[in-house]
């Protein structure tokens, strides 16, 4: 029961790379990166959980009750911002490779070759 | 307060700083962008510099970031809960390659790039991607290492992708990134199976801790994969020469710069973090296998090149497999120890050093040349070398010491590696010397099909900062040659003796004890 949450982190990243190696239209490699990322951050937050824990919040948390561990999700706050930038730099360069070619077929874009 | 308690840090906040400052600084005047430019790379090479020779003379340098004192590096009951960078022998030996890398491409930006074609976009990403170099070589920390890999990777393919207005570069940098991100990613998803087995992301506890289990096998396999990657070698090699052959000059060494650093990230969790689990036969045999491989596939894929940098990419590739030999055999034979897996480790570790300088010099060479008549073709090409004979003369010197050719300095660490390979396996030295040979033949016809023959267009020399850029890569390559045994005796070998026998050191220098 509590592996549900790994397995379907893992299962996240099977369809990311799935996405990578049969897609070739290039935003959809950008959504298979994206996949993969949300599998891996999913996985960074659910190591940190703890049964019943309450948000790692020392003020607030009521006494007695336990706490999820707060280093997992500063990781992932961390990574969710690194993804975001990199999907975002990613998607700039699909625009402007759109621009050139007038395609987004990676098949037709092969001007870099051996 | 004593300011070189803190050059860590400051080696790696200021050009991230200085990154950030620059396009405000260019919005008031170029001529002050230039001068907080130069300011920023001076002080950060004086700190990288100062580290060095402090982690030279007096051991591993522990920086603890939110500590009381900074060489407080575990609380109470020995357990790290702070980040910190470390920087042992080969940390430092790395930082001054980058350093050396980045003050080169700053001289040569400074009248290469053209203040019409984004120099201060240019500027600005070079100083994030020299951080974030700088930030991979001392951390002391997995987490943070993620997110240094992850700076560099979107630097470098904004510098490789900035020339929007031209079609390559942006095809070049969508590869690379995507290739980036996926090493990225799976480093991170490493980092996550240390963290939920061991509760810890500090490199010296979790070495003290993983003891060869089944997840560590995992996790080093991702690391293994995502570093390779990111490296460039064989068969992830794809994205390396498009993305070295679409940069700009300049920013092609800092990436040479930034594959080193994932080399030296490889190092690192192979000998340090790996290195008491013992898996080093069969992890070190594999990256023989691949460093063999790499050097191979990219001599004989540099054959067929008619675009002069995707040229010197390739060459660049085939000298990451001559790293990873020297270093794999070192690896293969670590739990024996015996002489020359020690010198495999010096040979690697020292043709790190070689490569800088010598596939810099090319690069740079090759900058000026498409500065000077606006192709890389080497259809195209010809008779350069009566207009630009300075630059002609670096390629020709870039060249033979790519090759390995005595008494340059590509020869110096390459013999290291051909002797120590030659005693695991002979056939691993021969296929080292025949893809040195190679290499010295595709060169040679570079070198003849752009420079020399009848003057086919006038050429307008390289300016001189350009040429004190490219001059003092040259004087590297002829000192690094003439006497490797200074070079070594005071750099190489302690970098390499980091890897052969550091591991304890480090552990204490951050667990204590």
């Amino acid at each position: 029961m509590g592996n549900f949450a790994f397995l379907a982190a893992m299962l996240l990243v099977g369809i990311g790379l799935w996405a990578l190696v049969s897609r070739r239209n290039l935003i959809k490699l950008a959504i298979g990166l994206s996949i993969i990322q949300s599998g891996v951050n999913l996985f960074l937050v659910s190591l940190g959980y703890v049964r019943g824990g309450v948000a790692p919040i020392y003020t607030y948390a009521p006494p007695g009750v336990p706490m999820v561990l707060p280093t997992p999700q500063a990781l992932t706050l961390t990574a969710i911002v690194i993804g975001l930038a990199t999907t975002a730099l990613m998607l700039a360069f699909i625009v402007v490779i759109y621009r050139h070619r007038g395609t987004l077929d990676a098949g037709k874009i092969r001007e870099l070759k051996g | 307060m004593n300011i070189m308690v803190h050059a860590p840090i400051l080696a790696i906040a200021v050009p991230l700083l200085g990154a950030f400052a620059l396009p405000l600084f260019a919005k008031v005047h170029r001529n002050l962008r230039d001068l907080w430019g130069a300011a920023v790379a001076g002080f950060t090479a004086a700190m990288a510099v100062a580290l060095a020779v402090q982690a030279f003379t007096s051991g591993i340098q522990v920086y603890t970031l939110g500590a009381p004192s900074p060489t407080d590096t575990v609380v109470a009951g020995g357990f790290p809960i702070r980040i910190m960078l470390v920087v042992d022998a080969l940390s430092a030996f790395m930082g001054l390659i980058t350093t050396v890398l980045g003050l080169a491409s700053l001289v040569y930006a400074w009248r290469f790039l053209r203040e019409d074609q984004g120099k201060t976009l240019a500027l600005t990403l070079f100083f994030l991607l020299w951080a974030g170099i700088y930030g991979l070589e001392y951390t002391g920390d997995m987490f943070n290492f993620f997110v240094f890999l992850e700076i560099t990777s979107i630097a470098a393919c904004a510098l490789v992708g900035y020339r929007t207005w031209e079609s390559r570069p942006p095809e070049a940098a969508f590869k690379t990134m995507a290739l980036y991100t996926l090493g990225g990613l799976l480093v991170l998803l490493a980092v996550g199976i240390l963290y939920g087995e061991y509760g810890a992301l500090n490199i010296a506890y979790l070495s003290s801790k993983i003891r060869g289990a089944l997840v560590d096998k995992v996790a080093l396999g991702l690391l293994l994969g995502g570093l390779l990657m990111k490296a460039g070698t064989v068969p992830a090699h794809m994205w390396a020469p498009d993305a070295y052959g679409e940069a700009p000059a300049q920013a092609a060494i800092v990436l040479v710069g930034n594959t080193q650093a994932s080399l030296y990230g490889l190092w690192r969790v192979l000998f340090t973090l790996f290195g008491g689990a013992l898996f080093a036969p069969q992890v070190g045999w594999l990256v023989v296998a691949l460093g063999t491989l790499t050097l191979l596939v990219a001599v004989l894929m540099a054959v067929i090149q008619v675009d002069l940098t995707r040229l010197i990419a390739y060459g660049a590739v085939s000298q990451i497999g001559y790293m990873l030999l020297g270093v794999g055999v070192g690896l293969t034979v670590l739990s024996g120890r015996p002489e020359f897996g020690l010198v495999a480790i010096r040979g690697g570790v020292f043709h790190m050093l070689n490569d800088a300088a010598t596939v810099g010099l090319l690069f740079l060479a090759a900058g000026a040349v498409y500065r000077a008549v606006g192709s890389k073709d080497l259809r195209a090409l010809g008779g350069l070398g009566h207009d630009l004979k300075w630059t002609g003369g670096f390629f020709l010197l870039g060249a033979l010491a790519l090759a390995g050719v005595p008494p340059l300095n590509g020869f110096a660490s390459k013999i290291l590696i051909y002797q120590s390979s030659f005693q695991l396996s002979p056939i691993l030295a021969a296929i080292a010397v025949l893809g040195s040979i190679l290499l010295l033949a595709v060169f040679v016809r570079a070198f003849q099909g752009a420079f020399l023959g009848p003057r086919l267009t006038k050429a307008e020399p390289a300016p001189l900062s350009m040429l004190v850029a490219m001059g003092a890569l040259a004087v590297l390559v002829i000192a690094l040659g003439l006497v490797p045994g200074f070079f070594l005796e005071h750099l190489v070998n302690p970098a390499a003796d980091a890897l052969w026998r550091g591991r304890d050191l480090y552990l204490a220098a951050v667990l204590g004890g």
